[in-house]
């Protein structure tokens, strides 16, 4: 088919503004190919949020254009959007927001139109991807840290979203935990644009990076190259952990 | 009262009042109440008659005596009330154990006691007796406004939520040595009261993203409903119609 | 301070109810403006209205837990009415107040469901609203300041709970199911209710100071007086177009005060009818009504022919089983009438809501680009249309 040819994001031009006139993004170009895993790296302060948040629409309005599987993002569309793009939030606490995991599940879909028994049939299919269905009528409070990013990811995934943003995703997980989530993320057949500041994640995780510095990509290539480049890594304020060798390990597919 | 979300009074069980659509309980309960707040306290022996059928339901219930007195704990500033009543009400006097007091306080005293106990256990045992979520869906049954359900199910979610961040600043203080121990203090803690509302408020914007994020425009999907049959219906009515029997009865000659 | 079933009496409890619903229906709608004015989505109140009202309500929910040492193991806790108002503006405040209410009364048996009504009216709307009113007159009179803030939330929310005390006091003096001396018992709730009222100044003082300090975008009340934004154009600052502040002093639209008005005057009448004949219970309230000049009143409506009078006097001959009965009945028609006005509300909130979810996604659009002052008067424009 044709539209595997089209890329699952392209970004072009994107700069933006907020109202209270502090410009956080000054002409962002990025395109994620169909399937591809991509790290966005960058310092606190580098415009990461404020880019994922025009990826479905939540911001609009600056300079540039942002394309989702050959749509563009704008008012007359935004539902659509909203379905292709599925964006997991750091804290799954914001994301969970139903009184039982499975109703947070069935949220997207519901809102879409869904019911009935497709309804149960979608919401299972995404609990047990995440491996979660046996916790289905439980209250996400009563889950831990990492069962909960896993039902967040749960929510997104069952609206099949074209293209899967997860805004640090490792972030507050114990190893085990995060070690789950990454057999969850590699074992999905979607494209992921992941938000960390984990770069050893990043590493494991996704073949390809971005570095967005300044409201601008700084740099785009191979993840192990770019850790590896000590001098791009210093002046985005990016650190590897102690005692981490970026070139040992190459990125799995 | 210190309960946080997790519905305190809530007691696992399958009876026949667990397993009764939350609606109808709701309706009884009211019913009940109204009967009960409307019948003349002269009517002493209607009370006990009222109070027997409330422990039926709690013995149909299993729901332990114990369990609802140590509930009734709730009413004591208005015992309290209640006891200066046959002191400070003017009328006919009377001579109790040795003391004066008046006649119409008497009354008094007996009146919010008697109702207000009875009130207080039907509470508790539709409390005792429904899930958390089964009330929210019964009150969005019987046409409370969405909005107001939907509200009501956000504060029930992040109430914990809430109320962990609480107490987790009370630790933080505490561990570095601070004990508030009088009006000197009340800075300190109101500050963290103040951190605590922007803290509430952030993660509400932060909520409403994400629920933006997955297709919600201003309503929710109604993904359950509760529906009661005639059966249930009537055995729910049972409870509110005998209390109305007894008030009416109660006087034919 | 919640009020157990009982202590009012029916009649004069449903109609505390009817003016608790109107004055929910009416936060409904009037917190879908105030939670939209934020700087940083302006527009979408329709959407914010759940999760920000939601939060907030667990926010007052869990200060309420706070406990205030006074001395010698002593402690109080804040009612947070005031504090909420000041806040989140007025109608939002009473919404969540009522939710945490309602919430209390259903979940932990904290108030009576039939007394519900008369703690919604007396700890929301009096509170809520006698702190506001007087938070935001002072503001206006007072110079452009933090102090004035810090000046006007001390006042509006020590007078906020005397404020309850006294109408619980009235509701009491109408509806109470013992007749004790009126006067005696105000002067001695008032009073009481001072001294609570001081502490709840304290925190609420400092808690607005507190979140003023961090945010003063989210001090509802205080909107308004933060410096005028600047443009830096060629190097220079130069005043930004000014962004249409937030309605506060008069949130409410036409369409929510004739709810309102509608709702309050119902509730009265009701009150004033419905309790003359509760009255004629042996609940001994001739006497307190008397005292508060009431029964005038009444006996003017008591001229109505109404087929409750006849019943309740005259069907049948014992005077405890007409006035339980009489009340029952009038309790009974009350929360019907209170759910037609409820059912007309909701579904003009309905058509509204629909209308107004569109509304929010193209000014979220349009505010990106900083647009946002032109959406706000267009906002209010279109609900006076609506009416």
């Amino acid at each position: 088919m044709s539209l595997s040819f089209v890329p699952s994001l392209d970004v072009r031009g994107l700069a933006y503004a907020y109202p209270d006139g502090h410009q956080a993004l000054f002409g962002v170009d990025l395109t994620v190919e169909r399937g591809e895993r991509v790290a966005l790296l960058g310092p606190n302060g580098a415009g990461k949020t404020t880019l994922v948040l025009h990826l479905n629409g939540i911001l609009t309005g600056g300079a540039g254009t942002v394309t989702v599987a050959g749509l563009p993002v704008a008012k007359a569309n935004l539902a659509e959007i909203r379905r292709k793009v599925g964006i997991v939030f750091q804290d799954p606490d914001d994301q969970l927001f139903m009184p039982t995991v499975r109703e947070d599940v069935a949220f997207g879909p519901a809102a879409a139109g869904l019911r009935g028994p497709e309804l149960e049939a979608a919401v299972h299919k995404a609990l047990a991807r995440v491996g979660m269905q046996e916790y289905a009528d439980r209250p996400p409070h009563h889950l831990s840290f990492g069962q909960r990013r896993r039902v967040a990811v749960a929510t997104v995934l069952v609206m099949e979203p074209e293209i899967l943003v997860l805004d640090e995703p490792s972030s507050n997980l114990d190893p085990a935990s995060r070690r789950e989530l990454a057999d969850i993320l590699r074992s999905l057949d979607v494209t992921v644009l992941m938000v960390t500041h984990d770069l050893p994640y990043a590493l494991e995780l996704c073949p390809r990076a971005v570095v967005l510095s300044e409201g601008v990509i700084a740099a785009d290539g191979p993840t192990g190259d770019l850790l590896a480049d000590d001098e791009l890594m210093r002046e985005h304020r990016l650190e590897l952990p102690f005692g981490f060798d970026p070139t040992r390990k190459p990125a799995t597919r | 009262m210190g309960a946080g979300h997790t519905h305190k009074l809530y007691r696992h069980g399958h009876s026949p009042v667990h397993r009764m659509p939350p609606h109808c309980k709701l309706v009884a309960v009211l019913g009940f109440v109204v009967v009960v707040v409307s019948t003349p306290r002269e009517a002493v022996w209607a009370f006990a008659a009222y109070a027997a059928l409330l422990g039926a339901v709690a013995a149909v219930a299993r729901v332990s005596p114990w369990f609802v007195l140590r509930r009734l704990v709730i009413e004591v500033p208005f015992v309290a009330f209640a006891f200066l009543m046959p002191f400070v009400v003017p009328g006919e006097q009377t001579r109790l154990l040795g003391v004066e007091v008046s006649v119409p306080g008497l009354w008094g005293a007996w009146n919010v006691l008697a109702k207000g106990t009875l009130g207080v256990t039907a509470s508790v045992l539709l409390a005792a007796t429904t899930e958390l979520r089964a009330l929210l869906l019964g009150l969005q049954r019987l046409k409370l406004p969405p909005l107001l359900v939907q509200i009501a199910s956000f504060m029930i979610r992040y109430g914990d939520v809430i109320t962990d961040e609480m107490r987790r600043m009370s630790v933080a203080r505490r561990s570095r040595g601070f004990e508030a121990r009088g009006v000197r203090h009340w800075g300190v803690l109101a500050k963290s009261a103040g951190a605590l509302f922007i803290r509430s408020y952030e993660r509400g914007e932060r909520v409403h993203l994400a629920m933006v994020s997955r297709g919600y425009t201003g309503s929710m999907p109604v993904l359950d409903e509760v529906t009661a049959s005639r059966a249930q219906w009537c055995s729910a009515a049972a409870l509110p119609v005998t209390a109305l029997l007894i008030l009416l009865l109660g006087w034919t000659p | 301070m919640h009020v157990p079933d009982g202590f009012i009496n029916a009649p004069v409890s449903a109609a505390a109810g009817l003016a608790a619903a109107g004055a929910v229906a009416a936060g409904l709608r009037g917190a879908r403006r105030e939670l939209g004015g934020s700087a940083l989505a302006g527009g979408h109140g329709a959407e914010r209205t759940a999760p920000l009202a939601g939060l907030v309500a667990a926010f007052v929910f869990a200060v309420q837990m706070l406990n205030f040492p006074v001395a010698a193991g002593t402690s109080g806790h804040l009612l947070g009415g005031a504090l909420a108002a000041i806040l989140v503006g007025p109608w939002t405040g009473v919404l969540c107040i009522a939710v945490v209410l309602l919430m209390q009364g259903v979940l932990f048996a904290d108030g009576g469901l039939t007394a519900l009504g008369v703690n919604i009216t007396v700890m929301g709307v009096v509170t809520v609203l006698v702190a506001y009113g007087i938070f935001r007159g002072l503001v206006k009179v007072l110079p452009r300041s933090r102090r004035s803030v810090t000046v006007a939330s001390f006042v509006a929310s020590l007078a906020s709970v005397p404020a309850a005390a006294a109408a619980f006091t009235l509701l009491y003096a109408v509806g109470g199911t013992t007749d004790v001396p009126v006067t005696k018992v105000l002067t001695a709730m008032v009073g009481v209710h001072v001294l609570i009222g001081i502490g709840e100044a304290l925190i609420t003082t400092a808690t607005v100071g507190a979140v003023i300090a961090v945010r003063p975008d989210l001090v509802y009340g205080a909107r308004g007086l933060t410096a005028p934004l600047k443009l830096r154009v060629g190097g220079r600052l130069v005043d930004a177009v000014p962004v249409a502040p937030a309605p506060a002093a008069v949130p409410a639209a036409r369409s929510t005060r004739t709810v309102w008005i509608t709702g309050l005057a119902t509730a009265l009448v009701l009150a004033g009818v419905v309790s003359f004949y509760a009255s004629a219970s042996p609940d001994g309230l001739e006497k307190v009504a008397a005292d508060q000049g009431i029964d005038k009143k009444a006996e003017e409506h008591a001229a109505a022919d109404s087929p409750l009078a006849d019943y309740g006097v005259s069907g049948l001959t014992d005077a405890r089983l007409s006035g339980g009965l009489a009340g029952t009945i009038g309790v009974g028609g009350t929360v019907l009438v209170g759910t037609g006005v409820f059912w007309a509300v909701r579904r003009r909130d309905g058509a509204r809501r629909g209308e107004g979810s569109g509304e929010g996604v193209r000014a979220g659009a349009r505010d990106a680009v900083g647009e946002g002052a032109r959406d706000g008067v267009r906002d209010g424009a279109r609900d006076e249309e609506a009416v």
